[in-house]
């Protein structure tokens, strides 16, 4: 229905400008693959609503097709390749393990351009965008410590990938700059949407005596587990505070729209180039949501710290670190490069769980 | 601990064990309906609506039974009525179930649902351990084991039981005995709605109260493999839904422990549990074929 209302919109919209004269001209497709539901609540919402500012942005020069719920896997790249076929001028593939499908989609279709999120593989037509999702999660370590009674945060991970284990350390770095005895239990769920498992998991955290949760997963359910048990937690991608009105302290909210619309601007400007992209919190592609449920001093804390990540005083690795095992990483001054913290697969010391490999 | 553990557990195998059952049944008529997670995702959907709209969460239960149900009979029109491959129609009816329940649930996104309470049971809940675990659920709870002890006497015990089986082992026999093949049928098709219905309702009520896409997750999948895992016998559906809740639930407590083992092996822990489990029961071949009813997924025309 929806479909067809568009293309009596786009009917009436062409015989209109043939009336007045000007040549309708075809709109540009900036197409979205991703993996989850658009309406997750949490990591394929954030893109969603990026992809809405877009064509908001842009609304009569482009249409902005989406693919939801596509597996991981040999079907992402038919998927893609479904996308590339149908005319796209522009791809975004929305997660990690898209990303050797994006590359073998994008060497044969050298006219399109791809752009993955999070990955490390770029080429010619392929380039990278990721957020230092690690500058939040610094912050919230940091919130944790001061808010944990126990001194024991539970995290909910999803897949051992360096992204997800770079967010555990720099989680439990944000919480031992507080409390240096801080600890921090990982479960791993070996799924990124399954409500189900993810209460589970988080209820075995807390069965197991963490008295703050936080998670690498996508759906609200830790959070609504967290409030039913009465303990803080913190939102993933998306402002989960109508999950946990009491219960949520901060979110890391992901806010792609101002990159999607950049990036489409300079492909409308034939000045598209393949770049791996890295922003953080001081590029807007990461913002903090409201600190709420918190005493004031941890609240001035939290905002301290924000901005000093933002003007670059502060980075979230920065030496003197040690490897879980007790041998040194980082000297004392020394920041880690982006390559260090792309490949990262080793937890820091204070981690209470032995990495999947 | 323990308690808190064993609690996670019977909240994670109630609806496998509820789906699970209706599916037996079902197949049991001689129906295979591979459509579980679809009416599942459905009966989810229909419960936190109207559990959300009217705000009384008992609704949302009988919503999520009526919704399974329903939707069901689209399958039972078209295997029943139309004889269409009952293969193909039940895949059909999940991504049905699954695209429309997403239409459905649309608005509905992102709103915390409202919590079925457990009913308490007086005197029986206040009984050391066994109290709080058994007695201060909330329905489904005791649904999925009511439900167990009647399907459990209905085919075995009752005269309709045993016709109806007669129907999964030889519909033209049981057709030339004069039992309506097709009624029955449709009857058993909506038996498993209903149960699927209701599982849904425990997911979107119960074990995480809201609603989102897709939140099944592939739990209708595994009570499929539960009705073959239990040898189309009640008693075993709920030994086999417990077995895999509490495989599912221990390898996260196993993790958070900090057990050093793999957590990808962990995970693969409950279907590898349930391979070795069919191994050992379907060791002795005459038994297996003694159980399965004998026109499963077949097609049936009345010859008049």
């Amino acid at each position: 229905m929806k479909k067809l209302i568009i293309a009596l919109a786009a009917t009436a919209a062409a015989l209109g400008s043939f009336t007045s004269g000007v040549q309708a001209q075809e709109k540009t497709k900036v197409c979205f693959v991703y993996v989850g539901t658009k309406t997750d609540g949490g990591w394929t919402q954030a893109h969603d609503i990026g992809r809405q500012e877009l064509q908001k942005a842009f609304a009569d020069k482009i249409e902005t097709p989406y693919l939801e719920s596509v597996p991981e896997g040999p079907d992402a790249e038919r998927a893609i390749e479904r996308m590339a076929r149908s005319g796209c001028a522009l791809i975004y593939t929305t997660s990690f393990g898209f990303m050797d499908a994006t590359v073998k989609v994008a060497a044969k279709f050298p006219k399109v351009k791809f752009e993955h999120a999070t990955g490390y593989k770029a080429s010619e037509n392929l380039a990278t965008y990721n957020s230092r999702f690690y500058e939040g999660r610094y912050i919230l370590g940091q919130i944790a410590a001061k808010m944990s009674k126990k001194g024991v945060a539970g995290y909910i991970a999803s897949f051992p990938i360096p992204e997800v284990v770079m967010g555990i350390n720099a989680f439990e770095l944000g919480a031992k700059s507080v409390n240096p005895e801080f600890k921090l239990k990982v479960v791993w769920a070996n799924t990124w949407f399954d409500p189900g498992k993810e209460a589970d998991a988080a209820k075995a955290l807390i069965d197991q005596g963490v008295d703050i949760l936080t998670q690498h997963t996508d759906t609200t359910a830790p959070m609504q587990v967290a409030a039913e048990r009465g303990i803080y937690a913190f939102g993933q991608a998306s402002d989960m505070i109508a999950a946990g009105p009491k219960t949520q302290l901060t979110a890391i909210v992901d806010t792609w729209g101002a990159y999607y619309i950049k990036r489409t601007k300079a492909l409308l400007d034939g000045t598209w180039k393949s770049e791996q992209v890295f922003d953080g919190l001081k590029d807007g592609i990461l913002t903090m949501a409201p600190y709420t449920n918190m005493p004031d001093d941890v609240k001035a804390m939290a905002e301290e710290t924000e901005a000093k990540i933002k003007s670059g005083e502060l980075h979230p690795f920065t030496g003197p670190i040690k490897k879980q095992d007790g041998t040194e990483w980082l000297k004392a001054g020394v920041k880690a490069d982006d390559g260090a913290l792309l490949g990262m697969n080793f937890y820091v010391e204070g981690v209470d769980d032995k990495l999947p490999k | 601990m323990l308690e808190a553990i064993l609690l996670t557990i019977i909240t994670a195998a109630t609806p496998l064990v509820i789906a699970a059952l209706g599916e037996l049944v079902t197949e049991r008529a001689g129906v295979l309906n591979l459509g579980v997670e679809g009416m599942m995702i459905m009966g989810a959907v229909c419960a936190f609506a109207c559990s959300y709209l009217t705000g009384v969460p008992l609704l949302g239960v009988l919503a999520g039974i009526a919704g399974g149900a329903i939707f069901s009979l689209l399958f039972g029109f078209l295997t029943l009525t139309l004889v269409t491959n009952q293969v193909a129609t039940g895949l059909a009816l999940t991504i049905l179930g699954l695209g429309l329940s997403g239409q459905i649930g649309e608005s509905f996104v992102g709103i915390p649902g409202v919590k079925l309470q457990p009913i308490i049971i007086p005197f029986l809940s206040e009984l050391p351990f066994v109290g709080r675990l058994l007695f201060a659920q909330d329905i489904t709870f005791y649904l999925s084991i009511a439900l167990v002890v009647c399907v459990g006497w209905f085919l075995f015990k009752s005269r309709t039981g045993l016709k109806m089986r007669a129907i999964g082992d030889n519909h033209g026999s049981a057709h030339a005995l004069g039992i309506n093949v097709i009624r029955t049928r449709y009857l058993a098709v909506m038996f498993g709605g209903a149960c699927a219905g209701l599982a849904g309702a425990q997911l979107s009520l119960v074990y995480t109260p809201q609603w989102v896409e897709n939140m099944a997750a592939g739990r209708g999948w595994i009570a499929l493999a539960l009705v073959v895992f239990a040898s189309w016998r009640p008693w075993r559906v709920l030994a086999g839904g417990y077995i895999f809740g509490a495989v599912g639930i221990l390898q996260l407590h196993a993790q958070a422990f900090g057990i050093g083992v793999p957590s990808q092996f962990l995970s693969m822990l409950p279907y590898a549990v349930t391979i070795v489990v069919l191994i050992v029961i379907s060791h002795n071949r005459r038994t297996t074929l003694i159980n399965t009813p004998a026109c499963l997924g077949k097609p049936f025309v009345p010859d008049r």
